[in-house]
């Protein structure tokens, strides 16, 4: 698996992340390696195997439908870079 | 009062009943090290001394009132990944570097309300990707055995803080061998439990289906103390299990005899890529163990080899989607004069976190993307059962497994910094533990030159109470894990 700097952008792009045009070529080196790596996984046939999700085949717990958390806007909001009026701001979206 | 930071967490709770100490003695005493020692070290992000001081006092009236809990005024520090309340929890990141957490996570509510007194919080490798300490944005931690050296990863804080009595026990998370590595390391004993033992409220998520928190300690005696105040079930953890806490301190005055105990040897632990001398000081623990009773067991656990490579689909995967939270808008870092939304998102991302973090996010997101899902996470998850079942195999015939912790001692600061995989690497030996989610544990168990090796102990599920007591029966035989670097003693 190689990957090149144009696929290291793309991935980049689709996690929502700026890397710098000079981490695109080592990060392409460095995440084809790992791939290569992880490519040690096909050696084995895993027909038929079921995947496992929770080592001890857990599944989610339900609880009634009921209201549980108090109202804890002020001192979420503390913690936002820039927030007016009890809204989070963020640059402008629709014109 | 000389000493103090020698003392076990049992002679600390002795002392304090007695009167001998005083739990804002204590503090002071801690605190009066971290001062004089982490300069050097930077084992602490935070050191809480008001808080500390004012939480001792407290201690000290429930003391004298009669209404101590079981870790009454005894000093602790807790890893940076766990959210305190009003305290800047920061995960060691740029991305969290001004986030003060508006509420505590179980594990520190859980271990207050025994009474322990929070010292301060311990620098990791960031998000705790990483087997070195070096990724974390408040710089590397150094290894109190040798300052030249790494700590291990990521609990290296918290590891180098025990390992130097700049705290008497410290909370770690392992997601990957996170407290086992680091404790092999430094010279310290950490246990991980049973995924799911020890709740993950307020623990700032990594991979969610392998993270699990636990105590870093100098001996499996006191790793039982801290683990039965930090286990409980709690409904606000989806995967939390809702099963009694054993009585661990109590259970290992029963540990007395081995006779019979069946031990399992993997080869596949003992192989190509292990040190000589760190598997020398293996076999001779194991040896201590055959002569208190035990039988040696010869097994298999024969995919072992694909462990580390499963990890580097799940663990990134998993990570790529949890870090998505991180998003510039609502807490942490959020860049200068976003010029619109994606470019709010792009560089508050791009800019808040670290190198490694950054490609572990991109590795989990190429493997979840369209079209490669099957054949990377799936697949994954298929090694992850014949992983585990070839644990379930081993368990019908031996009652705990042994090998090394690490394949070898701490590394030189810098050595594998830039290669990835060298340093993916360092957790060949402890990342089947996560994937199975087994209990494991590392004691210390002699040195390779001036360095501390470490012994793991892997055991079936909520084991925890049978892996304490056979390294306790060690520990009562040895005492490697009394030993502290000189410059700290």
């Amino acid at each position: 698996m190689s990957l090149s700097e144009v696929d290291v952008e793309r991935i980049a792009h689709l996690a929502r992340m700026q890397i710098a045009d000079s981490d695109a070529a080592p990060y392409a080196k460095s995440l084809s390696g790992i791939l290569d790596f992880v490519a040690r996984m096909n050696a084995i046939d895993t027909e038929g195997v079921e995947p496992m999700a929770h080592p001890l085949h857990a599944v989610q717990r339900l609880r009634e439908d009921a209201i549980t958390e108090n109202d804890q806007r002020d001192l979420f909001q503390a913690h936002a870079p820039l927030v007016q009026d009890g809204l989070y701001l963020v640059p402008r979206v629709i014109e | 009062m000389s000493a103090v930071h020698r003392k076990s967490i049992a002679e600390l709770r002795a002392g304090l009943r007695a009167g001998e100490f005083s739990s804002a003695e204590l503090a002071r005493a801690f605190l009066d090290r971290i001062a004089r020692f982490d300069p050097e070290l930077n084992a602490y992000i935070t050191v809480t001394e008001e808080q500390a001081l004012g939480a001792a006092r407290a201690a000290d009236q429930r003391i004298a009132a009669g209404t101590a809990g079981a870790l009454e005024g005894v000093p602790l520090a807790h890893k940076d990944i766990f959210c305190t309340l009003g305290v800047k929890t920061s995960c060691a990141s740029r991305m969290l570097a001004n986030f003060i957490a508006p509420y505590d996570a179980t594990v520190v509510q859980n271990l207050a309300r025994a009474g322990a007194v929070m010292l301060g919080k311990t620098n990791m490798d960031e998000f705790a990707m990483g087997s070195s300490n070096e990724t974390s944005w408040y710089g590397p931690v150094r290894n109190p055995w040798k300052l030249s050296a790494v700590p291990g990863g990521s609990s290296g804080g918290s590891a180098a803080a025990v390992a130097a009595r700049l705290a008497p026990a410290a909370t770690g998370t392992d997601t990957g061998g996170s407290i086992r590595q680091p404790a092999a390391l430094c010279g310290v004993s950490g246990i991980k439990p049973t995924y799911g033992a020890v709740s993950r409220y307020g623990m700032i998520a990594f991979a969610s289906s392998l993270d699990q928190a636990g105590p870093i300690a100098a001996s499996a005696e006191d790793l039982a103390w801290l683990l039965a105040a930090m286990q409980g079930f709690d409904a606000r953890d989806s995967t939390s299990l809702d099963r009694p806490v054993p009585d661990y301190p109590a259970l290992l005055q029963s540990a007395g005899d081995l006779k019979g105990l069946r031990i399992g040897l993997p080869r596949e632990y003992f192989g190509a890529g292990l040190d000589g001398a760190v598997g020398a000081a293996v076999h001779e623990a194991i040896k201590v163990w055959e002569r208190l009773g035990a039988k040696l067991v010869d097994i298999s656990l024969p995919n072992s080899d694909l462990a580390v490579p499963a990890y580097y689909v799940v663990a990134p995967a998993e990570c790529s989607s949890n870090l998505a939270r991180f998003d510039g808008v609502r807490f942490g870092y959020r860049c200068e004069q976003p010029r619109d939304l994606m470019d709010l998102y792009k560089r508050s991302r791009g800019e808040g976190f670290g190198a490694e973090v950054k490609r572990r996010i991109m590795i989990g997101t190429y493997v979840l993307s369209s079209g490669y899902y099957d054949a990377y996470y799936i697949k994954a998850q298929k090694l992850r059962r014949l992983i585990s079942d070839d644990f379930a195999r081993a368990f019908k015939e031996v009652d705990v497994i042994a090998g090394p912790t690490a394949p070898e001692t701490a590394f030189s600061l810098g050595a594998k910094a830039q290669d990835p995989l060298t340093m993916y690497l360092s957790d060949i030996y402890t990342i089947a533990a996560n994937l199975a989610g087994l209990p494991a544990m590392s004691i210390p168990c002699g040195f390779a030159g001036d360095l501390p090796v470490g012994v793991q102990l892997i055991g079936n599920y909520f084991d925890e109470a049978r892996l304490l007591g056979v390294a306790h029966r060690y520990q009562q035989e040895t005492d490697w894990h009394r030993r502290l670097p000189e410059a700290f003693a």
